[in-house]
C-alpha cells in the first residue's frame, strides 16, 4: 500500500511537470509568433518607405533634409539587431515618417494626390498593425515572465533554461508631453 | 471571457432546444387535429432537424443576406480592412470576412458560428460617418462579439426566431383573414374543419411566440452588449473612442432600412426606431412603446456612462 501512494504522488509530480512545461513551452511560442507578427509588420512599412518617399519628391523636392532623415531612419532600422536595438531604430523612423506626414499639410497638391492618399492610409493601417502586434507581443512576455519568476514554475523554467523576455518598450520621447509649436 | 464563451455555449445549446420544442409542440398540436397518426410527428421531426442543421450551418448566410450585406472590395475598402487586420492581430483572433451595406444610417453587426467562420457588415454610413479612431472602436466591439462567442447565439436566433415567426404570422392570418371567410363562402362540415384546425393552430402559436420572443432577449442578454463594449476597449486601450461613437451613433436619427425584427439583436445599435417622431401617425408609437418593452439593446446613455467610469 504505501508503495502505490509512493507511486500515485511521483506520478503526480510527473503529470505536473508535463503540463507546467507544455504551459511554458506554449506561451513561449506565442511570444514568438508575436514577434514574428512585429517584423511582418515592419518589413511592411520597409517596403512602403521607397515610394512614399518618390510620391513626396515629385512635390516638394526641396524638403531634402526630410525625406533623407526618413531614407536613413528607415535603413538603419532595416539593418538592426536584436529586441531592444530594433524598437529604437523603429521608434527614430516613426518620429521622422509623423515630418514627412506633416509635410502634406503644407503643399495641398501633394495632399490631393490619390497615390498619397492611398500610401498615407497604407502606412497608418501598418503602424497601427505595429502598435497592435506589439500590444499582443507585450501582453504575452508579462504573462510569460510572471510565469517563469513564480513560485513553483521558476524551478522549472530555470531548469529547462526558460530565459526571461525583453518588452517592445516606446521611445520615451514619444510618452513625453507634446509640444506645439506655430 | 471564458465565462462568456462558456455561457455562450449554453445559451446555443439552449436556443436550439427550445426551437426544436416550439416546432414538435406545433406539429403535434396540428396532429391532434388532424388526427393524422405518427406521420405528422415524424414529418414535423423531419422538418425541425433540417431546419436546425440549416440554421447551425447557414445562419450567417441568410443574416447577411437578409440585411442586403455584399462582400467589401479590400482596395475600394482599405481602411476598413486596415483595421479589421490590426485589431485581430491585437486580440489574437482570425481575420474575419468583411460586408459593406449600402445604407446611410451608421450600423453594424457580426455574424458567423465561430470565429474562424465569422463575417462583420457595416453600413456605408458608418464609414462615411466616424473618424478612423471611431470606426476603429466601432469594429472592436464587433470582433469582441466574435471573440466572446457572442455570435453563434444570436445568428441562431435571426433564423429560428424568424422561422416561428413566420409561422405564427401565417396563423394569425388564417385565424383573422383567412378563417371567417371560408365559413361565409362556403358552409360545408369540410372546410368549417379546416378553419377550426387552423385556428386552434393560430391559437397554440399566438400563445407560444410571446416565450419565443422572450427566449430570445434571454439568448442575447443586454449584458452582452456592454461587455463586448467593454473587450474592445482592452483590445484598443483608447475608450474615447468607443465614447465618441456611441454619442453619434445616438445622435444620428437615420434608420437602417432592411433592419428587422429577426435581426435587430445583432446591430450595435438597435435599428429599430425607439422614440416615435412628431410626424408619424398615431399607431406607430404605440408600436415604438411595444419596440421598447422587446428591446434587444440597453439604452446608448448607460453604455456610455459605463466607459465614462473607466
Amino acid at each position: 500500500m504505501p508503495f502505490l501512494i509512493v507511486l500515485g504522488i511521483i506520478a503526480l509530480v510527473v503529470i505536473y511537470v508535463v503540463v507546467q512545461y507544455n504551459g511554458l513551452v506554449r506561451v513561449r511560442n506565442r511570444i514568438e509568433n508575436g514577434w514574428a507578427q512585429i517584423d511582418v509588420q515592419l518589413k511592411r512599412r520597409h517596403d512602403l518607405i521607397p515610394n512614399l518617399v518618390e510620391t513626396v519628391k515629385g512635390y516638394a523636392a526641396h524638403e531634402r533634409a526630410t525625406l533623407e532623415a526618413v531614407i536613413t531612419a528607415r535603413n538603419s532600422a532595416m539593418s538592426a539587431h536584436g529586441e531592444a536595438g530594433k524598437a529604437q531604430a523603429e521608434n527614430a523612423l516613426t518620429g521622422t515618417l509623423k515630418s514627412l506626414f506633416a509635410l502634406g499639410e503644407a503643399y495641398p497638391d501633394l495632399k490631393a494626390n490619390q497615390n498619397f492618399l492611398q500610401l498615407q492610409e497604407e502606412l497608418t493601417g501598418t503602424e497601427d498593425k505595429i502598435a497592435y502586434s506589439r500590444q499582443y507581443y507585450n501582453d504575452e512576455v508579462r504573462a510569460y515572465n510572471t510565469k517563469i519568476q513564480s513560485f513553483p514554475s521558476n524551478i522549472l523554467a530555470k531548469q529547462f533554461k526558460f530565459a526571461q523576455r525583453e518588452y517592445f518598450q516606446t521611445d520615451d520621447a514619444d510618452r513625453g508631453p507634446v509640444s506645439v509649436k506655430f | 471571457m471564458f465565462d462568456a464563451v462558456a455561457s455562450n455555449r449554453r445559451r446555443s445549446i439552449a436556443l436550439i432546444g427550445s426551437f426544436v420544442l416550439v416546432v414538435l409542440l406545433a406539429s403535434w398540436a396540428f396532429n391532434t387535429v388532424v388526427g393524422g397518426g405518427p406521420l405528422g410527428l415524424v414529418l414535423g421531426l423531419a422538418f425541425t432537424g433540417v431546419t436546425s442543421v440549416l440554421a447551425y450551418w447557414k445562419s450567417d448566410a441568410v443574416a447577411l443576406a437578409m440585411s442586403h450585406a455584399h462582400p467589401a472590395d479590400p482596395t475600394e475598402y482599405a481602411r476598413l480592412h486596415n483595421l479589421v487586420e490590426g485589431l485581430c492581430i491585437a486580440s489574437g483572433v482570425p481575420k474575419p470576412r468583411l460586408y459593406v451595406i449600402e445604407d446611410d444610417a451608421p450600423n453594424a453587426f457580426a455574424t458567423g458560428r465561430d470565429p474562424k467562420h465569422a463575417a462583420i457588415a457595416v453600413t456605408t454610413g458608418l464609414l462615411a460617418k466616424m473618424t478612423r479612431v471611431e470606426l476603429e472602436a466601432v469594429l472592436a466591439h464587433e470582433l469582441s462579439h466574435v471573440k466572446n462567442r457572442d455570435i453563434l447565439v444570436s445568428t441562431l436566433a435571426v433564423t429560428m426566431v424568424g422561422i416561428v415567426a413566420v409561422m405564427s404570422d401565417w396563423a394569425m392570418r388564417f385565424l383573422w383573414w383567412g378563417g371567417p371567410r371560408h365559413r361565409n363562402d362556403r358552409s360545408d362540415n369540410n372546410n368549417n374543419g379546416a378553419a377550426q384546425l387552423m385556428a386552434v393552430l393560430g391559437i397554440v402559436l399566438l400563445v407560444v411566440t410571446p416565450i419565443v420572443a422572450k427566449l430570445m432577449q434571454f439568448a442575447v442578454s443586454r449584458r452582452r452588449e456592454s461587455l463586448a463594449d467593454l473587450t474592445a476597449v482592452t483590445m484598443t486601450r483608447y475608450p474615447p473612442g468607443l465614447i465618441s461613437a456611441l454619442e453619434k451613433l445616438r445622435d444620428d436619427q437615420t434608420v437602417v432600412h432592411s433592419g428587422s425584427r429577426a435581426t435587430a439583436h445583432l446591430w450595435i445599435e438597435s435599428p429599430i426606431p425607439r422614440y416615435p417622431s412628431e410626424e408619424r401617425p398615431g399607431n406607430e408609437r404605440k408600436l415604438s412603446r411595444l419596440n421598447r418593452m422587446f428591446d434587444t439593446h440597453p439604452p446608448i446613455e448607460d453604455r456610455i456612462a459605463a466607459l465614462r467610469e473607466l
